[in-house]
């Protein structure tokens, strides 16, 4: 009985030093921002030295924007093309840090990498813990069924189905809106696309130009239904404690529009002409 | 801290449902245990052959690959063979797919089975052979004194172990995230893609589990215990 108690104690007591460790974490970004900001300034120094070195963050299985090339095991893609370009106008040294998408915006938060790259939406709940870039891609979500499958048309048609949809996205998000739907959240969305085959699913709620290139890639037993729900921007995700870092995003994503590079990749990638705005915030309207 | 404790309810249910499906594993990991671990005992060749053949496959292979083969590998299986026959003998197709409850419990089950046949394996022969001698001296068949004797004493010595692997699949449970069924870690990660607290929330998770084992250990200790004193 005595040890029982004993136990208890200090399991009382571990927890709650780690909640006090836990309660300071909120405060201590606050702090090591500034801290953070002086010691980037003293890197600064060095920096003539050699090229300027930049994690970046990516959830490398979303192809056409980021995916490794089964042959080369290279990351390929239009994220992996634009990060690339930036990288080359801005004289960085740049490496890829493949991570859940779940992770992403942590690994930002904990300034654990540099930028992320990796079709992030911008929203207003991710600009509390992140800043973005100018917008680089219009995006929209879909809805993707079995071929098969005639009853579901669009997204007024899933009301009550089992839903597939990739964790901590905007199409996550917007398949918790439809009523009674049951969501299932997988790590990647090649494997909601994998439970959509199996039957595990009835639809995947995902952004448009991956649906459509998963499709294109040979697999015609899935099809997309229905108009964009949707409009919605691609954005460079940038820790907020390194504002210069996002400075310099933007400078090189207006010079690749004007040299014409950013048109280039995104001709090769989505085979069109990007919009106009692109990069950059989109005509009110 | 206000995150934390929101998310609570949330996390509560979820580590229901991982001491259910744990629950459930060990229950029918111990069945298909106590057959496997028999029949590599058995003098039927064929029958220790096939026991030794399944436990060395399910604990030589890590438990995240058996999940991610019974739930998106073997529904592409079944399918194939299933559009063949349907093509050749004109039967109705009626495999459709595995819910996430199933393919949960069939492979925490299968790999929680060839750990337990072991311990089951391990209890039978540390029995002393005179036991077994004394049992077939009374006039006892193989059978009977296994039955009467032998298992009986069996089971005592392997309750602490049987806790241990109850222990280990309830961590090891943590792994069906990746098929997505709604775990205590599962919505621990959830929570994190939602609200970006990814520390806070970790470590309530890392504490719920903490309090089911140490829990569990207890119970085990007590058991454990109580059958002693009949020694």
């Amino acid at each position: 009985m005595l040890r029982t108690i004993k136990v208890i104690l200090i399991m009382l007591v571990v927890l709650a030093l780690a909640l006090g460790v836990a309660g300071c974490g909120g405060q201590q970004t606050k702090d090591t921002k500034d801290s953070k900001q002086t010691s980037a300034q003293a890197g600064g120094g060095q920096q003539p030295a050699g090229k300027q070195k930049i994690l970046v963050a990516s959830d490398t299985t979303y192809a056409p924007f980021e995916f490794q090339d089964p042959n080369t095991g290279k990351y390929v893609g239009f994220d992996m093309e634009l990060i690339q370009a930036i990288a080359e106008v801005n004289n960085w040294d740049y490496e890829i840090r493949s991570m859940n998408f779940d992770g992403i915006v942590p690994a930002l938060q904990s300034a654990s990498v540099d930028l992320a790259i990796s079709a992030i939406t911008i929203t207003e709940k991710r600009k509390e813990q992140v800043n973005f870039s100018l917008p680089y891609y219009q995006s929209g979500q879909c809805v993707a069924v079995k071929a098969s499958n005639n009853t579901i048309k669009g997204f007024d048609d899933l009301a009550g189905k089992k839903i597939g949809v990739q964790i901590a996205t905007t199409g996550a998000d917007e398949a918790r809106k439809i009523p009674g739907a049951k969501i299932t959240d997988y790590n990647t969305i090649n494997e909601a696309f994998m439970a959509l085959k199996n039957s595990n699913v009835d639809a995947v709620v995902n952004d448009y130009p991956v649906t459509f290139y998963f499709i294109q890639q040979g697999n015609k037993d899935v099809k997309i239904v229905g108009d964009l729900r949707t409009s919605e921007f691609y954005g460079i995700a940038v820790p907020k404690s390194k504002p210069d870092i996002l400075e310099k995003v933007n400078s090189a994503l207006k010079t690749l529009k004007e040299n014409g590079k950013y048109a280039e990749i995104y001709k090769k990638w989505f085979d069109k002409e990007p919009p106009d705005f692109l990069p950059g915030e989109p005509p009110a309207n | 801290m206000e995150t934390v404790i929101s998310s609570l309810p949330v996390l509560l249910l979820g580590a229901v449902k991982t001491l259910q499906i744990t629950a459930i594993s060990v229950f029918f990991g111990c069945i298909l245990g106590l057959i496997a671990g028999l029949s590599r005992l058995s003098r039927n060749r064929v029958l220790s052959f096939l026991a030794v053949c399944y436990v060395d496959f399910f604990r030589g292979t890590p438990l995240l690959v058996q999940i991610v083969i019974v739930y998106f590998g073997i529904p592409q299986i079944l399918k194939d063979v299933q559009s063949q026959l349907v093509q050749a003998y004109g039967i109705t197709p009626v495999f459709e797919n595995i819910p996430i409850f199933f393919a949960a419990v069939i492979a925490c089950s299968l790999n929680s089975g060839a750990y337990i046949a072991e311990i089951f394996r391990a209890g039978v022969q540390s029995i002393e052979k005179g036991q077994m001698e004394a049992a077939r001296s009374l006039g006892m068949t193989h059978g009977q004194a296994m039955r009467y004797v032998i298992l009986p004493q069996a089971f005592k010595r392997v309750i602490p172990p049987l806790g241990n692997e109850f222990i280990a699949m309830l961590k090891d449970t943590s792994l069906l995230s990746v098929i997505g069924f709604e775990e205590l870690f599962r919505r621990g990660q959830l929570i994190v893609g939602a609200t970006y607290k990814a520390f806070q929330i970790y470590l309530t998770v890392a504490f719920i589990y903490l309090i089911m084992v140490i829990l569990i250990s207890r119970l085990v200790d007590y058991l454990e215990r109580r059958l002693k004193t009949g020694d």
